[in-house]
């Protein structure tokens, strides 16, 4: 039987208790998604801004547990200054670690990258026993998703 | 005639209590989720497909006959149980979603234009929230919310000012998040003074104490069989026999008619017009079974259980977390159901029943499907224990005991 553990590890607990890149960023020019996990109520607001294909910066607003505030945390974290293109590797890499199959999305990169790095997103891991839980972890990967085709999509003329 | 309930004989009737869970006993705090079955409802089902099998209201042979009696015998009971003044009026459903979904969708199809205003409380479950706004977005009608005081009553204050000029008053008789017992005959006499239906949703209240529909005086009552001991699969919609008659059929196909040509067709009488299909024949007689153990158990012991049970819930909580743990709705046990929401500290209900779960404690977080409650109440999720026959002052403990271990283990 899975432990608590697993589930809580230390670095998880230290994103939850001092969240990285909480706050807000103007409308426009940023874009503003608002993701619901609808199982237990958590809302996450992602405002993020994009500029050259790579994301410029990043906040978090909404509530939710240790896991999807954590995972949202990590997240903001490491997107910063990545492409979009390294984003949907990230994102890819990311779901495949939560057991969530990956494939033909329409970015071409069907199977995830083994070179990607998930840094301490992998303490995350522990998630995947405790399947209830995944919906939290996905939760803000799903809405950054969203954010970046809303985004793309203004900034395409 | 008052007598007490003997717990630990209750206990003893549901198998499911003597499951262990991660090494321990299970300790299930989530009735008003579902509740437990008794064996007796085990029984019952097991039985009429062991011997009785068949579809209902066609065979002309034995058990054919013996399945109809049986589905027909578990309706009256139903009726008897809340007080119906006819079987008829007992319309069996898969479950409150549905009985709801059959008042909005039938009846006010038939009844509602543009601009007509149905009224609702901030406490309602979505069940009795999306068919009224779907019927927003199909006819045009306008919804009005009956607003909550901060201590999780109903205001009264401007009720009548509310509900005048409206079509359709639907309220919860007790609410699924706060607990909190809404003045039932009040309001529906403020819906009949205003020329307004009252549709009751006691999907909370007749598993947990006499109900007399009567006595309410309202013209549609919606519930739910899951979660007053019986099956899943079936629900119930009582409404008077006047209101039935002139409410057009919901689902259609066998059963509902009484004749079908190439033409059309004319619908059978109340409540088989409801009823379409082959029914949940073992599910009523399950729910029969759950009306006999109920009965036998005395609403009136049940509610007298229930409220010493939470005044003791209360104090305990109150005692070993202090401003720590808050539990939003009345205050006061006799005020409200066995169904406590609480949030405690900062952390959040995920992780709290996350903890719980390791030591068998089974308390459901989240909306618990009343989204707009919770924005209300300014929180995205709460943790809610809820009480019920088989539960006593040990499994409060446990509950006590999973808190204090959860704040131990996020060391908050
Ligand atoms: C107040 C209330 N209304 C309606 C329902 C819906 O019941 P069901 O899911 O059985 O249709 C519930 C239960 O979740 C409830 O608590």
């Amino acid at each position: 039987m899975p432990g608590l553990e697993d589930l809580y590890r230390e670095i998880i607990l230290d994103h939850y208790r001092s969240p990285r890149n909480r706050g807000e960023l103007p409308v426009p020019p940023a874009t503003r998604v608002e993701g619901f996990n609808p199982l237990c109520g958590d809302e996450i607001v992602i405002f993020l801004s994009v500029a050259n294909g790579a994301v410029e910066d990043i906040r978090i607003g909404g509530q939710g547990c240790s896991i999807s505030q954590s995972s949202a945390s990590m997240m903001s974290a490491v997107v910063k200054d990545k492409t979009v293109a390294e984003v949907h590797r990230l994102t890819n890499a990311f779901k495949a670690m939560m057991s969530i199959h990956v494939g033909g999305d329409d970015h071409g990169d069907a199977l995830p990258d083994p070179d990607v790095k998930l840094g301490d997103l992998e303490a995350l891991q522990g998630v995947v026993k405790f399947p209830v839980r995944i919906k939290c972890a996905t939760l803000s990967w799903n809405t950054l998703a969203q954010a970046i085709d809303e985004a793309m999509a203004s900034e395409d003329p | 005639m008052s007598h007490s309930l003997d717990v630990a004989a209750v206990k003893a009737d549901f198998p499911i209590l003597d499951r262990e869970v991660h090494g321990g006993r299970l300790i299930y705090l989530d009735s008003a989720n579902t509740s437990q079955k008794p064996r007796a409802v085990l029984a019952a089902m097991e039985h009429y497909y062991a011997n009785s099998n068949a579809n209902v209201h066609r065979g002309t042979y034995l058990i054919a006959e013996e399945a109809t009696n049986a589905l027909e015998e578990a309706r009256a009971k139903v009726a008897r149980f809340i007080g119906a003044p006819a079987s008829q009026e007992v319309v069996f459903t898969k479950n409150a979603t549905e009985s709801l979904n059959l008042v909005a969708k039938a009846w006010g199809r038939a009844n509602l234009r543009a601009g007509d205003v149905v009224v609702l409380t901030e406490l309602e479950h979505h069940a009795n929230i999306v068919p009224w706004h779907q019927l927003h977005d199909e006819l045009g009608i306008e919804l009005r919310w009956l607003p909550i005081t901060a201590d999780g009553h109903l205001d009264l204050t401007e009720v009548d000012r509310i509900i005048d000029g409206a079509k359709v008053v639907s309220f919860a008789a007790t609410s699924n998040v706060l607990g909190t017992m809404l003045p039932v005959r009040r309001l529906v006499d403020a819906a009949h003074q205003a020329g307004a239906i009252a549709v009751v949703d006691a999907s909370q209240h007749v598993p947990h104490a006499a109900t007399n529909v009567a006595a309410w005086g309202a013209d549609f009552v919606a519930f739910t069989g899951h979660k007053m001991l019986g099956p899943t699969g079936i629900g119930v919609l009582w409404g008077t026999s006047e209101i039935l008659e002139a409410t057009p059929p919901f689902l259609s196909g066998g059963e509902m008619i009484l004749n079908v040509t190439k033409e059309g067709f004319t619908t059978n009488d109340i409540p088989w017009k409801f009823e379409a299909g082959t029914p949940a024949i073992a599910e009523a007689i399950g729910l029969g079974a759950a009306v006999d153990y109920l009965e036998g158990l005395g609403m009136d012991a049940v509610r007298e259980h229930e409220v010493s049970l939470t005044g003791y819930a209360l104090r305990t909580l109150a005692e070993r977390f202090g401003e720590d743990l808050c539990v939003h709705g009345p205050a006061d046990a006799a005020e409200r159901g066995g169904v406590m929401s609480f949030t405690f500290k900062n952390l959040h209900p995920h992780d709290l029943t996350q903890v719980f779960d390791q030591h068998g404690v089974c308390v459901r977080a989240g909306h618990h499907c009343a989204k707009p409650l919770m924005r209300v109440l300014g929180v995205a999720a709460t943790a809610r224990a809820s009480l019920y026959v088989y539960n006593d002052e040990a499994d409060v403990d446990a509950l006590a005991d999973a808190i204090a271990a959860a704040a131990d283990f996020f060391s908050f």
